[in-house]
């Protein structure tokens, strides 16, 4: 009975064999699977067969790890799972080229994982390349990556990485996909608005590259958690979008001698780096402290362009496979700047600072800390307080409705303002609010919005240290109006 | 002497351009050139204590010296993922 036969081409007969390393066939002997070999590759016949339809005498043919010659030859009977390999003598009959039986890529007997006929198909490409070849390959496959932040970044990231056949995939992300990410997470589609985004994302994953295994964790990367999750991985891509969690991704790795590739972006700008503290700076070398809250907007809030991430996030998973396959100069030490308005890219060079408190020469960075108050973000008491001090959109209408007295200050910018604005409001963005805080009437009561109701609470904050005390934060913003009172305001 | 500032990210937008050529006594150092980006563009300076510093592509301190042609970049922290 015929059954399915891999037979594994070596690679001086591989130019006749349409560069296959390894065929399928669907035979019942020897004989019959080398008869359905060259019947489809027909230019390997004559290096197989003599005149007289003999196989040639340096042709040494191996089921499993036996010779056929030493079992029935030709009409040697074949079952499921056996393979057959083509091993030429050296010229001159000295004996074989390589040990008896299939080669070590196809049995992972070397340690490095094997691969299939089907993955040899989908990574020819990678194959044909010398710097990657088989060894390569299989280095991909045995290697793990930590994704932290499933977005902008993530995306492009989780995508190649899955597709070049990096074993093991790990994404961090506890968000939820919506409409406003479209525009530059192209790991997600129209049909995964609503879905957590590590349900839509393995679902695609999945679809690219079976072989790849997934795994997610629904949470947010935390001191507490960091240490296990990152335990099983090799490399570390920092995709996230906040301070907090670059500082604890950085800390950790350091701390857990993993090397993190990290890429961040704002508005048409990016960096990239390889920070591997056991061989280079860290990313507390370049930025010793975080910037106070507010002073660097998000994407949120600043914007960016949708190719950006798409650049960035390419570069890291680059990155990513170079330290897998030991290629090239990683950019260990270095600090790449894209610009995609002048389309620049700039390198720096970066120092270890031998004062940096994780990885310089006295070190008082020994365990993860609490990143959001490194942050400088509020804490659990300030966040109570500042709650005292909201309002909710459906409180600000019962006000506009029953006609009482106040000013209602938009902190948005410019552009926002004209996509969708509240009744009465006026605009004064945050930026400016320090320069035209005299424009203000300190004895009326404010009512403060924004987009979300984030930076209307950095700017009452600032006015209440600017000695305001009628102050107010409108919770959830402008979103949250077109949500619950007026759907027919824009959302954005 | 004459060197260039460049002017990335949040310090771009603050300054409202990419780039600079600013004429500074001979001798200067970085927390000069500081001083006399501040008094252009007083925005700026909420940023500074926060700035990676770059001269001719290598990342130095406040108290390095420029030379003639010198370039300094000034680089905020981004978050953006």
């Amino acid at each position: 009975m015929s059954v399915r036969t891999t037979i594994y081409i070596p690679s001086p007969l591989r130019p006749y064999a349409g560069q296959h390393a390894a065929v399928e066939v669907e035979a019942a002997t020897v004989g019959e699977a080398l008869r359905a070999l060259v019947t489809a590759h027909a230019d390997l016949e004559r290096h197989l067969y003599d005149e007289q339809g003999r196989l040639r005498r340096f042709v040494n043919v191996y089921r499993n790890d036996e010779d056929v010659r030493h079992l029935q030859r030709d009409a040697t009977p074949l079952s499921a799972g056996d393979t057959l390999s083509i091993v030429p003598s050296i010229a001159g009959g000295a004996g074989p080229q390589q040990p008896a039986g299939p080669p070590a890529w196809a049995t992972g007997a070397d340690g490095l994982p094997a691969l299939s006929p089907a993955e040899l198909l989908r990574y020819g490409r990678h194959l044909i390349l010398p710097e990657v070849a088989l060894e390569g390959q299989r280095k991909l496959k045995a290697a793990s990556v930590l994704i932290v932040g499933a977005g902008g970044l993530g995306s492009p990231l989780a995508l190649y990485l899955a597709a070049a056949g990096v074993g093991r995939l790990g994404l961090v992300d506890f968000d939820v996909v919506d409409e406003s990410n479209l525009q530059r997470q192209v790991l997600y589609g129209t049909a995964s608005v609503g879905l957590p985004k590590l349900d839509a994302a393995r679902a695609r994953l999945q679809d690219l590259n079976p072989g790849v295994r997934v795994d997610t964790y629904a949470t947010r990367l935390t001191s507490q958690n960091a240490f296990e999750i990152l335990e099983p991985y090799d490399v570390v891509v920092d995709g996230t979008d906040n301070f907090p969690t670059r500082y604890l991704v950085n800390d950790a790795c350091a701390l857990k001698a993993k090397p993190n590739v990290y890429g961040s972006i704002f508005r048409f700008e990016g960096q990239i780096s390889v920070f591997d503290a056991a061989r280079g700076p860290c990313y507390r070398c370049l930025y010793p402290d975080p910037p106070p809250p507010g002073l660097v907007p998000s994407c949120a809030e600043g914007g960016v362009l949708g190719v950006l991430p798409g650049v960035v996030g390419t570069l890291q998973a680059m990155e990513a496979i170079k330290l897998i396959l030991g290629l090239g100069e990683p950019l260990i030490g270095r600090l790449m700047l894209f610009d995609a308005l002048g389309m620049r890219f700039r390198e720096l060079k970066l120092r270890k600072d031998p004062a940096c408190p994780l990885c310089g020469e006295r070190r008082t960075v020994t365990e993860l800390v609490d990143y959001e108050q490194f942050c400088g973000l509020p804490g659990a008491e300030q966040v109570a307080e500042n709650v005292g001090l909201e309002l909710s959109v459906r409180d600000l209408e019962a006000r506009i409705a029953r006609g009482d007295d106040f000013d209602l200050i938009d902190v948005r910018e410019p552009q926002e303002f004209e996509i969708a604005r509240l009744p009465g409001a006026r605009l004064i963005p945050l930026g400016s609010l320090p320069a035209r805080v005299s424009e203000l009437d300190s004895s009326r009561e404010i009512v403060l919005t924004c987009h979300t109701g984030q930076r209307s609470m950095r700017a009452l904050e600032f006015l209440r240290g600017a000695g305001f005390r009628k102050l107010q934060n409108l919770r959830g913003g402008i979103a949250a109006w077109s949500r619950e009172v007026d759907p027919s305001v824009p959302r954005y | 002497m004459r060197i260039t500032v460049l002017f990335f990210a949040q310090a771009r937008e603050r300054a409202g351009r990419p780039s600079l050529a600013l004429e500074l006594p001979d001798g200067s150092r970085v927390a000069d050139a500081r001083a006399a980006i501040a008094r252009r563009y007083p925005a700026l300076e909420a940023l500074w204590p926060h700035l990676a510093l770059a001269v001719d592509g290598v990342l130095v301190s406040g108290d390095a010296t420029l030379h003639t042609d010198a370039e300094l970049a000034l680089l905020p922290p981004v978050s953006g993922g």
